[in-house]
């Protein structure tokens, strides 16, 4: 088996282990307030963590670039309350001009 | 089950989620194919790995010249953060065997983020799936047709799409942040997140950030 045919399986079986091992927790130990608190603020900070390495990472590097214009116009698309294909659209528009300029 | 996304919010916070995401696929399927992976590998890694981050990782690694091995373990890292996320939806779903299984390999950012800004579990559970097969379908429709113009697409930059994914994840973040408290939180993860890029594998910034919702949980 080729090492890209490695990859491709190896990654994929892991993957789903870590899905479903996500489901598998029982119920009772999450049913205490202190891990409900946690649970609670675990999209935000993943999701957060997210935005931020999609923004400015460029592998292993910080890097200020056409991204940022388009998080910027999503970012104010939010504060005037416009629906999510706005967000994302006016996002890749901006994206895409700053890009295109420079 | 019907969907209308004229009538019903979830319907369509999850569609265009799902558009958005999926659309998202082509610049794998042409990531897959520049990284010299066949078309068909290509689209076996989207419709069995199944999670965008890990997937860009493998072909990323592979395609630089890297070991099998350290493909797979940090596509695993990237991945953990869904271990967390069928947590949170276990107790929701409540579901068990093939269906259990089913729900594991929809279970990715964006369908448990849909799903958790719902207000009630009925609305919970139309999100996560709606969301989850919904990505499902369009992710791997556009990596397919990725893989095969892998050359026409050329570089997702310019169509704007290296910002329209952050831009959704904000879309999904944003009406979590209700107060000063969560917007700190919010802004925490970010620093820390981008701090740690330079100096650690990738996969850890991002799961790191798991310990500010323990430290900021446990105080409350």
């Amino acid at each position: 088996m080729s090492p890209i045919w490695i990859a491709v399986i190896g990654a994929s079986v892991t993957a789903f282990l870590n899905k479903y091992i996500g489901h598998s927790v029982p119920e009772k130990w999450l049913d205490r307030p202190k891990v409900k608190q946690i649970n609670t603020l675990v999209p935000i900070v993943l999701l957060s963590a997210l935005v931020g390495v999609q923004t400015f990472a460029d592998k292993k590097e910080l890097v200020v670039d056409q991204r940022l214009a388009g998080v910027g116009a999503a970012l104010l698309a939010l504060k005037f309350k416009a629906p999510f294909p706005v967000v994302v659209i006016s996002a890749a528009i901006t994206s895409a001009v700053v890009y295109q300029i420079f | 089950m019907s969907i209308n996304p004229k009538t019903s919010a979830v319907d369509r916070t999850a569609l265009s989620v799902a558009f958005t995401v999926g659309l998202y696929g082509a610049a794998f399927g042409a990531a897959g194919v520049t990284a010299d992976f066949s078309v068909l590998q290509t689209c076996l890694l989207s419709l069995l790995l199944f999670s965008g981050a890990s997937q860009f990782a493998v072909v990323g690694i592979m395609g630089a010249g890297g070991a099998a091995i350290s493909a797979i373990a940090t596509a695993t890292l990237l991945g953990f953060r869904n271990a967390l996320y069928g947590v949170q939806m276990a107790p929701i779903l409540k579901v068990t065997g093939i269906k259990r299984i089913l729900a594991a390999q929809i279970t990715i950012d964006e369908s448990t983020a849909v799903s958790t800004l719902q207000d009630n579990d009925v609305d919970r559970k139309r999100g996560f799936y709606l969301t989850g097969i919904g990505v499902y379908i369009f992710w791997n429709f556009f990596t397919f047709l990725g893989a095969l113009g892998a050359s026409k697409i050329g570089n997702p930059s310019v169509w704007g799409l290296d910002a329209a994914v952050p831009a959704a994840f904000c879309g999904l973040v944003w009406p979590r942040l209700k107060n000063k408290r969560q917007f700190i939180i919010s802004g925490s993860a970010i620093g820390l997140a981008l701090l740690l890029t330079p100096i650690a594998p990738a996969g850890v910034p991002i799961i790191t950030t798991v310990l500010l919702a323990v430290i900021f949980g446990w105080k409350k």
